[in-house]
């Protein structure tokens, strides 16, 4: 009988090697056959793919009188749409980059709005995900007259950018273009 | 655990025919029966049986409960209406579920104190008190799922912002938050999978106080004195002195427990959870039930979002940690004077730091808050290590019997002779 050894050790010797080299590659075949089955388990928790289905929706602008700003659904988060007046531009573009919590880009109010007057943004929170109040012109607004959070007080201006905390982050900007002069899809 | 081949000491047939194949009943006499137990517990040591209690109750209703629940978000809200308006009895099963979860957590603060007023945490019970401090943890996710359920306004908010959690954390706290919710913010997959984790963790709870339990049983219990029994003068057998002792600390607590339930239902839950949840409308203001408010003031003490996640987890930790933190060898705060205040102290702190966490953050709250929070962490970090240096503390007694049984004053050959008498 050949073992597979090429090593001069005595017949115990030879076995124990042997052995060790078929525990090990057992256990090693074993740990990655149990670790595929775990990550299907995991991975079951993930979006599942209806979920994902990257869904479209459109938004008639028309409606929306200057100072005003609607709320809908998109992938379940809800999004603002806000006409915002000429004063909120005017304070939104005159903010300088340095007085800002989060200036990393898009910071600036032409980068994250497409077309003015809209300001288009995901209306979640970014410190625990609460729903800032501030898109109806009879919601409290904070001091910088965008967006105040109910939760724990986080305040954002008229472009959606953080200026008080505990929010570390702007509101994010959904992807979303202009169809025509007067209906954006969001998506 | 021995395997003795001994022949069971039961005269019934029938228990000596499974005792001497399985010897559950050996078992039971041992540890419920004549178990060494010292004999001079005071009624705070009721409250490890009253958890006990609650846990099978809450898995009882809650079975039942899951009966008549159906875990989808368009029509969970609905059925739970249905439970209390229409199922029968479903309004008393209720009741006793959600303010369940209140008396529950109010036993085990108790009984968490008491532990730490006695020193129960200290050698020998250091893993006694971590499987204690895992039931905790688990406690707690369970209660935050079990609060989802119901899919009202302050169900859904409140999953949102304790979801949110994770997003803290550097890197993956995104990946994480979305993997929780099953999609991109909570909804329908996310009340699944919570109802099925809700129905998952209280096994996982009962498996570690079997845990708990046995380490109990291996150690033995502490005690009021937080000396270790020396002779059999400083125990009782554990049936009939605490088995009686435990079911009238249950009577009493039954009747409380009652009180709540039939007479204030609503009175420790939220008014917002009434209204069916809306992704769209956060309401105005989002509170935890009360046994989270310490802990989420703590989480608010902090601007900063990862620093206020992180120190909110510490807090936790720190009931963790606390048998390596405190360097005293000496157990029971009745022999440390120092330690008595600052525990006190800390107890107020708690309670304060409830307060907090149920008013808005803003004025005199916050510095509250901050206040409470320092105190917090500081009794945990730095009184406990220095007062095992600088704590001068009183003389313990010889025995448990002896400063039970009035010791000093009378002969000590005259205890000896008739323990029992004085007991």
């Amino acid at each position: 009988m050949v073992d597979a050894t090429h090593h001069g050790a005595g017949p115990s010797g030879d076995g124990q090697t042997r052995r060790e080299f078929l525990y090990l590659a057992a256990g090693a075949i074993g740990a990655v056959g149990a670790a595929g089955v775990a990550w299907t388990l995991v991975d079951s928790m993930n979006p599942a793919t209806d979920t994902l289905a990257l869904s479209t929706i459109d938004v008639n602008l028309a409606p929306i009188a200057e100072g005003m700003g609607i709320v809908t659904m998109w992938q379940g988060k809800p999004v603002f749409v806000r006409h915002r007046t000429a004063d909120e531009i005017k304070a939104a573009v005159d903010v300088k980059l340095t007085d800002l919590i989060d200036p990393s880009a898009p910071a600036t109010d032409e980068s994250r709005v497409k077309k003015s007057p809209w300001l288009i943004l995901i209306g979640i929170c970014t410190h625990l995900g609460c729903i800032p109040l501030g898109n109806k012109p009879s919601d409290m607004r904070g001091e910088w007259g965008g967006y105040l959070c109910p939760c724990h007080g986080s305040q954002y201006d008229t472009s959606g950018r953080v200026r008080h905390g505990p929010a570390p982050l702007n509101l994010a900007i959904p992807p979303y273009n202009y169809t025509s002069d007067t209906v954006v899809r969001i998506g | 655990m021995a395997h003795t081949k001994t022949p069971s000491a039961f005269q019934n047939p029938l228990i000596r025919w499974v005792d001497d194949r399985l010897p559950i009943f050996t078992m039971i006499s041992k540890e419920y029966g004549v178990f060494p137990t010292p004999r001079n517990f005071n009624y705070l040591w009721n409250f490890g049986a009253l958890a006990l209690v609650m846990l099978v109750i809450m898995i009882i209703t809650g079975i039942f409960l899951a009966m008549q629940y159906t875990p989808n978000a368009d029509l969970a809200f609905d059925s739970v209406d249905r439970i209390t308006r229409d199922v029968n009895g479903g309004w008393l099963l209720r009741t006793l579920h959600a303010n369940g979860s209140s008396m529950f957590f109010m036993v085990v603060y108790i009984h968490i104190f008491r532990g730490m007023y006695y020193g129960s945490y200290k050698r020998p019970r250091e893993l006694l008190w971590l499987f204690g401090a895992a039931i905790y943890l688990l406690m707690m996710a369970t209660a935050f799922l079990g609060y989802t359920l119901p899919w009202g306004q302050m169900s859904f908010w409140g999953a949102t912002v304790i979801t949110n959690f994770f997003t803290a954390l550097p890197f993956v706290g995104k990946a994480i938050t979305t993997w929780l919710w099953g999609g991109f913010a909570v909804a329908n997959p996310t009340l699944n999978r919570f109802f099925a984790l809700h129905y998952l963790l209280p096994f996982v709870i009962a498996a570690v106080v079997f845990l708990h339990v046995w380490a109990l049983h291996v150690t033995g219990s502490n005690n009021p004195l937080g000396i270790e029994p020396k002779s059999d003068k400083d125990t009782l057998p554990f049936h009939p002195y605490y088995t009686m002792k435990d079911l009238f600390g249950m009577s009493v607590f039954f009747i409380i427990y009652a009180a709540v339930v039939f007479y204030i239902p609503d009175y420790l839950g939220d008014a917002d959870n009434y209204v069916k949840a809306n992704p769209l409308v956060t309401p105005s203001s989002i509170e935890p039930e009360w046994y989270f408010l310490p802990f989420y003031a703590i989480l608010r003490s902090v601007p900063d979002k990862l620093f206020g996640v992180l120190l909110m987890g510490g807090a936790v930790v720190m009931i963790f940690l606390m048998p390596w933190l405190d360097t005293s060898k000496v157990r029971s705060a009745k022999f440390r004077p120092w330690f008595q205040w600052c525990f006190w102290f800390f107890v107020a702190d708690a309670l304060l730091l409830g307060l907090v966490g149920s008013k808005h953050p803003e004025g005199i709250w916050i510095l509250l808050g901050r206040v409470g929070t320092i105190y917090y962490f500081g009794f945990f970090l730095i009184l406990l290590p220095l007062l095992g240096w600088f704590e001068k503390t009183l003389p313990l007694p010889a025995s448990i019997s002896e400063s039970v049984l009035g010791g000093g004053k009378l002969a000590g050959s005259a205890i000896a002779a008739k323990p029992m008498e004085k007991a």
